[in-house]
């Protein structure tokens, strides 16, 4: 694979950009929050800069090509290196790691939620863009795995200190969970460079020599890897951490975790574990698939049965991810493309919809469906994003949400060659039947919480109705981007297919496209 | 009986016997170190009390000065110095050893200082006894001979049995150190009958001798057996593996709490280096035996220390039983070093385990030194809230506890890695499995870890009692030196891979 080198400082850059702000952070007198939130504002405004830079001298017509490529001794005694790049598949998500981190920072200048500590509260924020955006550009498996694991602190004390009423419990179950993946995965990693020759962790270097390993051998490293990221996608059966998480996180913790968390998972299997283990990945594309429609009706059978706004957000995810994984199952580059889609269009309309359930437990100091009602009437505004996001959460032609799912279910109508197409298309007909239940209870949310009656105003009419303020200034800006971003890759898919198509082609190759 | 030519060698050494040369360059820091510690006696006995402050401060600097022909030695030319017929060697192993004593010496004399000032000690002989122990330590890196082993040994322990019951009038304390004389002085009388049972089949003291000895055509013996495996227990017992661990959590609970930093870094260190010589020198070709041994002891100390540590709610005797199972983690890769792909890797990965072990873990006991000064309880509860009022401690203790819990970039994480790597390397389904065990051990190990974290940070301040805790000075640079420590380790590995990779013990079978 031949790489392009220019300008190699500006992935660093970008990474590491949050990491001065945190030092500058540290360095602040703690009463001082109008600064400390000034100085988070601007080194994630800097940092996006950094990332637009990057996207416009990105070359778009070599999207298949590592592109920025610096590759740096770090650990020579045990053949790692510093190695980073980014083509098409990780650009996107790259950029949205720096788009909802600044978004997330925008919003929380006027959400500290409690126990405030803004100075810590951002700090860790920072912490995490650097160890998500460090993951989608490493290219040398080590180094991935020191970015994988980065995020896990920031978001498990900003759960566990941040959080609701059960946040101990729900950030230690987080840190658990996925910890024992990655313990697994380290593991998988050592043996597939002892099993190339114990030459190189470069992920290039491991596609190129990693097909030549047995059989036998493959489907036992793939295992390993797949607990690994499958915790953190999560697929169904990995997936209770999850609406713990989600649900006990603060608003800025569910964002980030369904934005840009949960497709560290996903990026793993199609940068890592597919084009390294072709052969493996063939073996067990039907458990993933399986798997994968379980988690479709499991999630959303689980929504229906929530009686919480924001927990039912939690298990659409489970939902929404599985549809991901289903197309990277049937690797084919039309499936991977819809997952890579998917991904990128999950983590828009989830953040976003988790930013509305943030605004309404602001405002109704509740979360519980049943005590909700007539959003429309006492605050339009945020009642049609509310809707805006369902339908497109429920995959609405037109929106994002629409062309990660439906091709997602096309692509296993023909998987690739050597999988078995009448599994994959029963897959299939069990996946749109998920779409209909994903209507079904997305539908059902909305109307339950926007239509009718406010019902709160019944009994504490006086004291509350001057909250009942309607979406802020800060909310705006913060969402805009988002709701836009949403409308416009629904009506013109391509601007993203077409940076992802030659990267998926190329990683994909050894599956014969 | 002794063969002819034997008699006739004996005969010779009877009759002109000459004096050994000693390569003065080569001991440099055994002597520096032992003119501190005897300036130290000497002027406890002189000096006022008011003064005695002044033998932390020579103390300190006794140990720095001997850090300098530490650093001259090993820019010297030679590689390998070889005295009294290569049973006391100065090669990159004992050098980088000596270097990580030293320095964690250092700190446990910084950590110590306020302590022994405010505390009821004999403070002249703390500095004497502590240094003394390092002395020993010290020899122990170099002692290539099972006398001069035994020696260092005791020169090492029998301080640090004192130390442990230096509180004068507590109970605890003294138990601490009668628990601690008795197992350690019944661990040295099992190592010892082992050794002579290796004196007896293959008729040498010295290592190099023992391991081309200690088969006969290719073939063990019961009594081969029998010996390495009494030796290996000896030091199991020092290393407090599992199930030789008994003393660990009351020596540790009850002895002073900065000798109880000493104990789980210095003292368990130098029992791992006992070990690693014995098996790289003396019984590289017994591997059928102790790799088993080793194997089954690495398993139960990882899981059992664990185990228990998470139901602990005093802070020194959880840290005791991480410390245990910490150990586990070292002895992993021995468990395969006598594999003909993973011997180098393995003395690699138990050389930086030390190094970083010794960095995070001297710094946990900077942590609850300081904090303990203003809440004046041991529980693990007295860390609630640590975060809203002393945040730097809190900072520094999430950063120790995450490095324990080998969570990347700090520290602790290269060290497992390293470990992990030279299991998988040796290929081999013990490794693997090994490996698993150890993976999901570390899951485990959060448990604990994370508990210390979440007290810091969301729990309550206990009695809402939120004044600021005062950190005395050389607190202060303990805490700057082993957290720096902790990241640099972390962040650019090399750094602490250079050294462990440099330590190569001179005499040991390559395979």
């Amino acid at each position: 694979m031949n790489m392009l080198q220019e300008n190699n400082w500006l992935l660093s850059l970008g990474t590491f950009l949050p990491m001065v702000g945190v030092v500058l952070l540290m360095l602040m007198p703690k009463a001082q929050d109008k600064s400390v939130k000034l100085v988070a504002l601007f080194t994630s405004i800097a940092t996006l800069a950094v990332g637009v830079y990057t996207a416009f001298r990105f070359d778009f017509d070599q999207a298949e090509k590592m592109q920025f490529v610096a590759n740096e001794t770090w650990i020579s005694v045990i053949k790692s290196s510093y190695f980073i790049g980014v083509d098409g598949i990780s650009l996107p998500l790259y950029l949205l790691s720096m788009v909802i981190t600044l978004l997330v920072v925008i919003y929380s200048l006027d959400h500290v939620p409690s126990p405030g500590k803004p100075k810590a509260f951002f700090s860790l924020l920072l912490v995490l863009q650097t160890g998500m955006a460090g993951t989608f550009i490493a290219q040398d498996l080590i180094l991935f795995f020191v970015f994988f694991e980065l995020v896990l602190l920031p978001m498990f004390f900003m759960i566990g200190v941040w959080g609701g009423e059960q946040r101990q419990y729900a950030s230690i179950k987080f840190f658990l969970y996925t910890m024992f993946g990655s313990a697994l995965m380290l593991v998988a990693f050592l043996a597939l460079f002892f099993k190339t020759g114990a030459e190189s962790f470069s992920i290039p270097y491991l596609i190129e020599n990693g097909g030549s390993i047995g059989k036998n051998i493959q489907i036992w490293i793939f295992a390993g890897m797949f607990v690994g990221f499958a915790v953190k996608v999560p697929m169904f059966p990995f997936h209770t951490w999850l609406p713990d998480a989600h649900t006990q996180a603060p608003t800025q913790g569910s964002v980030i975790l369904a934005a840009i968390l949960l497709k560290l998972g996903t990026y793993g299997f199609v940068r890592i574990a597919l084009p390294i283990l072709p052969t493996a990945a063939r073996e067990w594309a039907p458990y993933i698939g399986g798997l994968a429609v379980i988690g479709i009706i499991y999630g959303a059978l689980g929504c229906l049965a929530q009686t919480d706004m924001k927990r039912l957000i939690a298990f659409s995810s489970v939902a929404h991810m599985g549809f991901v994984m289903l197309g990277i199952s049937t690797l084919t580059s039309f499936g991977v493309n819809a997952a890579m889609f998917g991904m990128v269009a999950h983590g828009l309309i989830t953040g976003m919809l988790f930013f509305v359930a943030g605004s309404v437990k602001e405002r109704y100091h509740t979360l519980e469906i049943s005590k909700l009602g007539g959003m429309l009437t006492q605050m339009p505004h945020l009642g049609w994003i509310f809707g805006f996001c369902t339908m497109a959460s429920l995959g609405l032609p037109g929106l994002a949400g629409f062309w990660g799912e439906f091709p997602a279910i096309l692509s296993a109508y023909s998987p690739a060659a050597g999988l078995n197409e009448t599994v994959f298309r029963v897959f299939m007909v069990i996946a749109a039947l998920g779409t209909v239940l994903a209507a079904a209870y997305l539908l059902w949310l909305y109307q339950r919480i926007a239509f009718g009656t406010p019902k709160n105003a019944s009994h504490d009419a006086h004291s509350s109705h001057d909250e009942l303020h309607d979406v802020t200034i800060y909310e705006w800006v913060a969402w805009t981007p988002l709701l836009v971003a949403i409308l416009v890759l629904g009506i013109v898919p391509n601007l993203l297919f077409k940076v992802l198509d030659p990267a998926v082609q190329v990683t994909l190759s050894a599956f014969g496209g | 009986m002794l063969s002819g030519a034997e008699l006739q060698n004996l005969n010779m050494f009877a009759a002109q016997w000459v004096a050994p040369t000693i390569d003065y360059h080569g001991l440099a820091p055994e002597l520096v170190l032992a003119g501190g510690l005897c300036l130290v006696l000497i002027l406890d006995l002189f000096i006022d009390d008011r003064k005695k402050w002044l033998l932390s401060v020579i103390s300190s600097f006794t140990l720095l000065a001997a850090m300098l022909p530490i650093l001259t030695l090993a820019l010297s030319d030679v590689q390998v110095r070889s005295m009294f017929d290569g049973r006391y060697v100065v090669d990159n192993f004992s050098l980088v050893m000596k270097g990580v004593f030293l320095l964690s010496g250092y700190v446990v004399v910084l950590l110590s200082s306020s302590h022994v000032e405010e505390g009821e000690y004999w403070r002249g002989e703390y500095w004497f006894l502590l240094l003394t122990s390092l002395l020993g330590m010290l020899m122990m890196t170099s002692a290539r001979d099972l006398v001069s082993i035994f020696v260092a040994l005791e020169f090492l322990s029998i301080p640090a049995y004192m130390l442990a019951a230096w509180r004068k009038r507590d109970a605890k304390s003294n138990e601490a150190g009668v628990k601690y004389f008795m197992l350690g002085v019944f661990a040295s009388a099992v190592m010892l009958y082992g050794m002579s049972l290796l004196y007896g089949v293959t008729n040498s003291t010295l290592l190099v001798d023992i391991a081309s000895k200690i088969t006969v055509d290719g073939e063990f013996s019961a009594v081969h057996a029998l010996a390495v495996v009494f030796v290996v227990v000896g030091f199991a017992f020092k290393v407090s593996a599992v199930p030789f661990h008994t003393w660990a959590p009351d020596t540790y609970e009850g002895a002073p709490t900065p000798v109880t930093a000493f104990l789980s870094v210095a003292s368990k260190a130098a029992g791992f280096v006992a070990l690693v010589v014995l098996i790289y020198t003396a019984f590289p070709l017994a591997q059928d035996v102790w790799q088993p041994f080793i194997w089954v002891l690495s398993a139960l100390t990882m899981t059992v220390g664990n185990v228990l540590a998470l139901k602990q709610h005093n802070i020194v005797r959880m840290i005791a039983y991480s410390s245990i199972s910490q150990g586990g983690f070292v002895l992993m890769p021995l468990a395969v070093a006598g594999m003909p792909n993973s011997g180098d890797s393995a003395l690699r990965s138990v050389v930086l385990y030390m190094i970083i072990y010794a960095a995070t873990n001297l710094g946990v006991f900077a942590v609850i030194l300081s904090v303990s000064r203003k809440t004046r309880s041991g529980e693990i509860s007295s860390f609630g809230g640590l975060f809203s009022y002393a945040p730097a401690l809190g900072i520094m203790m999430t950063l120790f506890m995450a490095s324990l819990a080998g969570i990347p970039p700090l520290g602790g994480w290269i060290a497992k890695f390293v470990a992990f790597q030279s299991l998988l390397q040796s290929q081999s389904s013990w490794g693997y499995a090994l490996a698993l065990i150890g993976a999901v051990n570390s899951v485990i190990a959060f448990g604990y870890y994370g508990n210390v974290m979440r007290e810091i940070w969301m729990r309550p301040v206990p009695d809402g009692d939120t004044t600021p805790i005062k950190t005395p000075g050389s607190l202060a640079i303990a805490l700057a030196i082993t957290s720096a420590a902790t990241l640099i380790f972390g962040v650019l590995p090399g750094v602490g891979l250079h050294f462990a990779d440099l330590a190569e013990i001179a005499g040991a079978i390559s395979r």
